[in-house]
């Protein structure tokens, strides 16, 4: 957890002074962590909700299953789990921003 | 005149030749989850001989065969069912039966081929000679209720048992007459994630994801109804979390005992088959998703769930210990053994590759590039009960 913790500080930092100029920035991970990121969702979020996530055992992940939920919840969702279900926590491999720039993703139009 | 004679001859023998003869006990196929594709493969010359394209979504496919080992049966995430014709490397004939599929199975005669279906919930009945759709059953488990099906296998008697995940029972239907099957319900236990029946057709094992625990239903007495096996073998602790659901079909069995994944905890779960007892648990590097025995079952392979998904442990089950770890590539979703075991197949998804390891030495002794590599699977599943 503190590790974790750590990890998200230290991201912030690195992002806070990169992104001065361009403050929406400080949200986005760069070119290759976005990929990373999309693959992460696609190979192993699609093990249980599809790689073309369509769902699974676990619900379709399109814009339209989402379009009525709340983007914060399912950033939470992704960072904390849910417990009682399947979905496991999956905040050891991303910061709470990536969480929330992968919602924004599934909700227009994830990338290939 | 001579040469007229021998020209003749040459004709005649070539017309003689037609299409080489040859049966399929050492082919193979393995899935390209990515491209819709799949690479057809010897398992003599350890080489692909050709690759089919146009499956559609195979990310979570997987295969059965007729009982000649002729044809295959791939059944995709997207609903689609295809079936292949290994000699002659083609689709014969491709259907869409359901929204979002997650596999399937074939009867005893092999006359039936059955699909699961998450969307909409059920199981669907095809003629394996057609694909014409002759029958199914939706897992309305409560009124206007539908569950996703998991664990379907084909048991003696042109039987299907399968379990329903949001049911939370075993059904068994009855395929004797294809068009009218007949269904019995077992209350199982919170969340069934995947099934497996014993080699031999007579014990049908449902993994509970909601709770410690493994359902059992005994298909010999099915009166009996369904009870629980290894219960709390959490005892009680946290759960590790679960990036991958363990898959239980292709589960091994050896010197009398059944070797299960945990879920949530980085160990192998070692089951005597006689008392269904718990006799032991192996530590292992990570959460177990196959468990699988060498043919001849002195070992039991385990790959694991992300991130741990580039490791392999060998069991030796005389030892009851891991005696072999090490990574043979990025991303192993699964493994399939030689018809007798003398090497297994590993897909490395990330490294696309298949990857060929001797058993007894586990030395490399080949590899194939494969586009995004997923299941594996031979024609030696043709003969076996559950496959």
């Amino acid at each position: 957890m503190s590790a974790n913790r750590l990890i998200f500080g230290l991201f912030l930092l690195s992002t806070a002074t990169v992104g001065k100029a361009e403050p929406t920035f400080a949200k986005q991970p760069d070119a290759g962590r976005q990929q990373e990121l999309v693959r992460l969702v696609r190979q192993d979020c699609g093990s249980c909700h599809g790689m073309t996530l369509q769902g699974g055992l676990g619900p379709a992940l399109l814009p339209v299953n989402l379009k009525e939920k709340p983007a914060e919840g399912l950033a939470a969702t992704i960072y904390y789990g849910r417990p009682g279900t399947p979905m496991p926590p999956w905040k050891q491999f991303m910061s709470e921003a990536e969480a929330a720039w992968i919602v924004e993703k599934l909700m227009s139009e994830f990338p290939k | 005149m001579r040469l007229l004679l021998s020209f003749v001859l040459a004709l005649l023998l070539t017309a003689c030749a037609g299409p080489q003869l040859r049966g399929t006990g050492d082919l193979g196929l393995i899935i390209e989850r990515a491209s819709g594709c799949i690479t057809l493969v010897n398992t003599s010359s350890r080489q692909p001989y050709a690759r089919i394209e146009g499956l559609g979504d195979l990310s979570h496919a997987s295969a059965v065969y007729s009982r000649d080992g002729r044809y295959a049966y791939i059944f995709g995430r997207d609903g689609g069912l295809t079936k292949i014709d290994l000699l002659e490397a083609r689709i014969v004939k491709r259907v869409i039966q359901s929204g979002n599929a997650i596999g399937g199975s074939i009867s005893q005669d092999g006359r039936i081929v059955v699909a699961q279906n998450y969307t909409p919930g059920g199981i669907k009945a095809f003629d394996a000679e057609t694909l014409e759709l002759l029958s199914e059953v939706p897992a309305e488990y409560a009124p206007g209720k539908f569950s996703k099906v998991v664990g379907l296998a084909d048991v003696p008697g042109n039987k299907f048992a399968y379990a329903l995940f949001e049911g939370g029972e075993i059904w068994v239907s009855d395929f004797s007459n294809p068009r009218q099957p007949t269904t019995q319900r077992y209350p199982a236990g919170l969340q069934p994630y995947d099934g497996l029946v014993t080699p031999d057709g007579r014990y049908f094992l449902a993994g509970l994801f909601g709770e410690d625990g493994v359902a059992m239903l005994d298909l010999w007495q099915p009166e009996k109804g369904a009870r629980k096996i290894l219960e709390n073998y959490g005892r009680g602790q946290e759960k590790l979390p679960v990036f991958k659901m363990p898959h239980l079909r292709g589960w091994s069995v050896a010197q009398g005992r059944a070797y299960l994944p945990a879920i949530g905890r980085h160990e192998v779960l070692v089951v005597d088959v006689a008392t269904w007892k718990e006799v032991g648990r192996i530590a292992v590097r990570g959460q177990p998703v196959f468990v699988m025995a060498r043919p001849d079952g002195r070992q039991v392979w385990v790959n694991f769930a992300f991130p741990d998904n580039g490791k392999m442990d060998v069991i030796d089950t005389l030892a009851g210990k891991v005696v072999h770890a090490f990574e043979p590539g990025k991303g192993i979703l699964h493994m399939e053994f030689a018809p007798r075991g003398e090497n297994v197949w590993l897909s490395a998804r990330d490294d696309n590759k298949v990857v060929i390891h001797d058993t007894a030495t586990f030395a490399k002794q080949g590899e194939i590039a494969v586009d995004n590599p997923s299941g594996i699977f031979f024609t030696s599943r043709a003969v076996r009960i559950g496959f």
